[in-house]
């Protein structure tokens, strides 16, 4: 394939993950800051962002199947995950999230129970269609060309 | 006695009439001689007797007469030499001592006389002292029994006991048939038998307040005795068979609160009295004693002073009652107000987050676009849309100041900035929608405006831009016109602002900004509407449904904020409308100290500041933030070093790190590493800087953070701009809050 029509692609790709919601502004700063001195700074980030959510998803999963459950905890665990798809720009999952701390707060566990299923589900999206642009991504460098960036 | 002629003839003498003297002067002698036995003896008897010598005197002479008279009797025969030698001896000595003892008596006699009379007198003497103790006997039983009494009233301060306890004991200590309390009704025209000692339930009897005998007895302090035919005092048929007994009666003030507040005790104010009737048993010969009738007096005062106790203590229960009632009701309230402005406080919260996020994302992206290559055109569009997202996310900002301008909490700042660029920025904003709507923009500013004010730059700019963005909504057609100047005082004649007089001075002056649109105009009927939040007027809601209506309710907080006064003018509608405001700014002479102004949240600073080589440290525990904002520190150029909880960072961090920067969703982890690293180097003069990254927009946290002396706060997320711009700032300043 061209890498015109490879990074176009990718940019259509993109384009629609930020209108669909899967991402936010805080992607593309994180775009930004890959530069000569920093090549693989989106996809170190991006591992590292699977990585530690899927300890906490699990560790969730857990402690919400325990008799009593620990909401301190569940709710500690919850404000990492925020964190860390805040940090990279998932914004579904940052909204799930959210609605899981209020939850947990108010110590609803059906709810919490729901959010949870909610918050894997997002992940699984998020983590699906951030692959699938490394993916593009890789080729087009593999291909010798740059990466696009975004353009209204 | 007989004459003696004791010197006799010697006559031979008629037997008889011998035998008779002979005996006679016998018993003469008898009796002489028994009567000094009978003084000596009683003499002897009373001790007391102050004239012993006279008794004496008159014993010997008493004994010579007799001595004398038996004498005689050895006269009456032929008698020796010798007896009538006795004889004359005698009768010698009885004349002498009978002639001493009458000179004596002429002294004695009346002494014995004057002691009778003082005898008499000391007995008068004795009889007054009897009267008189007996009197004060009385008056002590009077004073004994208005003491118990007294005690007996005064030892409750219920209304009716006092009332009762009084016709009772008045009843015992005076023996009275009847005693009954008339009251005074609350028209003030009658009396009612109110309590009576000997009837329990007195049915309501009422005599009219204005009887002459009740005038008479109203009149005067005292117990005035009466009439038992009176009104008052036919309590009930009397059963004796004679006369009833006699009636007194007497009247007890009724005395208020605001009697006692003049100076004296208070004698005239009273205009209230109850009348109190007490009646001896009648068959009794008994009458009004006048210890009597003063332990009445004594009682009516006491029990008035009782009754205004006891009223006086049931109004201060009622009060406190009353009081107690209305705490519990505005504690409620205020529980109810506390929640209320929690709740608002919630949502604002929320939306004021939900609000920001969409809010980076453009100001973000558009910053990031300005970045890239662009044709001066787009490069144009691309600045308006960056500049109308940041007034945009201002606002934002100030519908949270609203809020805090409601509670009062709002301070403008106060920085220097360029007046004119500040108009050419308004109307550079403006004249694209106005040329949309094909209205003409024109603008004057007066020649005497200084360049360099003093003053809070962006929420003038707000309010003017609303100003006139209202004058641009409202218009269809015809042009608006903006017009700066000085205010001064002349051009408030008209008193539309009676207290307001702008006098301006060396250090400040006063802007007045006037904004004339020929547009739909309002009805001044209407006018104090446009400045209450939310309401909009019917029929301008129609033609434009867009506007919240918190625009001239913002505008003119700040305007009073900024001392000065706003007001709208029109002539009705259709034929448009003048919005004039006035604001106090500070003067400052010195154009070259010209800062440029304090940056807005997101603008960035497109200088090419080098941080090559900046040491600084990054806490965070979590790891993919942790990485991202250690990325964003190296593609600005800065040497980073990472640790992922405060004991880590404190151990890594050295005086080679110029700046920290932690995390502090987690909270006070946060300041607890603060203080520690302010510790570690308390002794050197060049610490690390210590910024605090959050995502928590509370306000409180900024004096949090200052109080444990962290150096800067920045909200996230932070864009590469954001951390340039605040990378530079706080390298030049040492100190960077961001407001929130």
């Amino acid at each position: 394939m061209e890498v015109d029509q490879m990074q176009r692609q990718c940019l259509d790709y993109t384009k629609s993950l930020f209108l669909e919601g899967f991402l936010d502004g805080q992607f593309v700063q994180l775009q930004q800051l890959q530069d000569e001195n920093n090549h693989d700074f989106v996809v170190e980030v991006v591992s590292l962002f699977f990585e530690d959510s899927e300890r906490l998803l699990n560790d969730l999963t857990f402690a919400l199947d325990q008799k009593s459950i620990d909401f301190k905890k569940v709710d500690a665990h919850v404000h990492q995950l925020k964190g860390s798809s805040s940090s990279i720009g998932a914004q579904r999952v940052k909204n799930c999230c959210i609605e899981f701390r209020n939850f947990c707060e108010e110590q609803n566990i059906d709810a919490c129970l729901s959010c949870l299923q909610q918050v894997k589900q997002e992940y699984c999206h998020v983590k699906n269609k951030l692959e699938t642009l490394i993916r593009l991504e890789q080729q087009i460098v593999a291909a010798g060309g740059s990466i696009p960036t975004m353009e209204f | 006695m007989e004459s003696c002629n004791c010197i006799d003839p010697q006559v031979p003498a008629d037997d008889l009439l011998m035998k008779y003297q002979y005996i006679s002067d016998f018993f003469i002698a008898l009796a002489y001689f028994s009567i000094p036995l009978e003084l000596i003896y009683f003499v002897k008897k009373s001790a007391v007797f102050p004239y012993r010598w006279v008794l004496v005197q008159f014993g010997a002479f008493i004994v010579l007469c007799g001595a004398t008279h038996l004498i005689n009797l050895w006269t009456f025969r032929i008698h020796s030499r010798t007896v009538a030698v006795v004889m004359t001896t005698a009768k010698v000595l009885t004349a002498v001592v009978s002639c001493a003892t009458a000179l004596m008596l002429v002294h004695i006699i009346p002494d014995l006389l004057s002691v009778k009379t003082r005898e008499l007198f000391l007995k008068n003497k004795a009889a007054e002292l009897d009267r008189e103790m007996g009197l004060i006997r009385t008056q002590e039983e009077t004073g004994r029994h208005v003491r118990m009494l007294t005690h007996e009233i005064r030892s409750t301060l219920d209304r009716h006991t006092i009332l009762k306890t009084t016709l009772v004991e008045l009843g015992r200590t005076l023996a009275l048939e009847e005693c009954a309390l008339w009251m005074p009704t609350r028209t003030g025209l009658e009396l009612q038998l109110s309590y009576t000692l000997r009837q329990q339930n007195p049915v309501g009897y009422t005599v009219p307040i204005h009887l002459p005998v009740i005038n008479q007895v109203f009149s005067s302090n005292r117990a005035v005795k009466i009439s038992p035919n009176c009104p008052v005092a036919r309590l009930r048929p009397y059963a004796g068979q004679y006369m009833p007994g006699p009636v007194v009666a007497v009247r007890v003030p009724l005395l208020h609160l605001s009697n006692f507040q003049i100076y004296d005790w208070p004698e005239v104010s009273t205009r209230s009295y109850a009348l109190m009737v007490l009646m001896l048993p009648s068959d009794s010969a008994r009458q009004w004693h006048v210890h009597e009738l003063e332990l009445v007096e004594v009682v009516a005062d006491q029990v008035a002073v009782a009754l205004s106790h006891a009223a006086i203590l049931e109004e201060s229960m009622r009060a406190r009652d009353q009081l107690m009632e209305q705490n519990v009701a505005l504690d409620l309230a205020r529980r109810e107000a506390e929640t209320a402005i929690r709740a608002r406080n919630d949502f604002l919260a929320v939306m004021n987050h939900e609000m920001r996020t969409p809010m980076h994302a453009v100001i973000a992206l558009s910053s990031l676009l300005q970045e890239t290559d662009l044709t001066a055109e787009q490069r144009l569009m691309v600045e308006t849309i960056l500049k109308s997202s940041n007034l945009l996310a201002t606002l934002i900002n100030d519908v949270l100041d609203l809020s805090r301008l409601e509670d009062g909490s709002l301070q403008l700042e106060t920085a220097t900035f360029n007046l004119h660029s500040l108009f050419r920025e308004v109307l550079n904003l403006i004249r694209p929608v106005a040329s949309v709507k094909k209205l003409s923009l024109t603008s004057h500013l007066a020649s005497d405006l200084p360049m360099h004010v003093i003053g809070d730059e962006k929420r003038l700019m707000q309010t003017i831009l609303n100003v006139v963005g209202n004058a641009v909504k409202f218009s269809k057609k015809g042009c608006i016109s903006i017009t700066a100047s000085i205010a001064k005082p002349e051009s408030f004649r008209d008193a539309r602002i009676p207290d307001f007089l702008p006098v301006p001075n060396d250090s400040h002056f006063y802007l007045q900004v006037q904004v004339e649109d020929s547009g739909s105009g309002i009805n001044p009927q209407d006018i104090p509407k446009l400045f209450t939040k939310f309401a909009q007027n019917q029929s301008l809601i129609t033609r434009n449904p867009a506007g919240s209506g918190l625009g001239l309710a913002i505008c003119r907080r700040f305007v009073n904020l900024m001392e000065g006064h706003i007001w709208i003018e029109s002539e009705g509608i259709g034929k448009g409308c003048t919005v004039t405001f006035i604001v106090k700014l500070g003067i400052t002479d010195r154009s070259n100290d010209f800062k440029p102004p304090s940056l807005p949240k997101v603008l960035g600073n497109h200088g090419s500041t080098n941080f090559t080589r900046l040491k600084v440290l990054v806490m965070d525990d979590n790891g993919v933030s942790r990485s991202v904002t250690k990325g964003l520190l190296m593609h600005l150029g800065c040497d980073v070093t990472t640790a992922s909880s405060s004991d880590e960072c404190l151990r890594v961090v050295s005086l080679e790190h110029e700046v920290v920067f932690m995390d502090v969703c987690t909270g006070l982890d946060g300041y607890e590493l603060a203080v520690r690293i302010h510790e570690k180097f308390l002794k050197h003069q060049d610490r690390p800087l210590i910024v605090a990254l959050t995502g928590n927009t509370k306000k409180v946290t900024k004096e949090n953070y200052m109080r444990v002396g962290m150096d800067g706060l920045i909200l996230k997320p932070v864009s590469v701009d954001k951390m340039r711009g605040v990378l530079s700032e706080l390298l030049e300043r040492r100190v960077l809050f961001e407001t929130v």
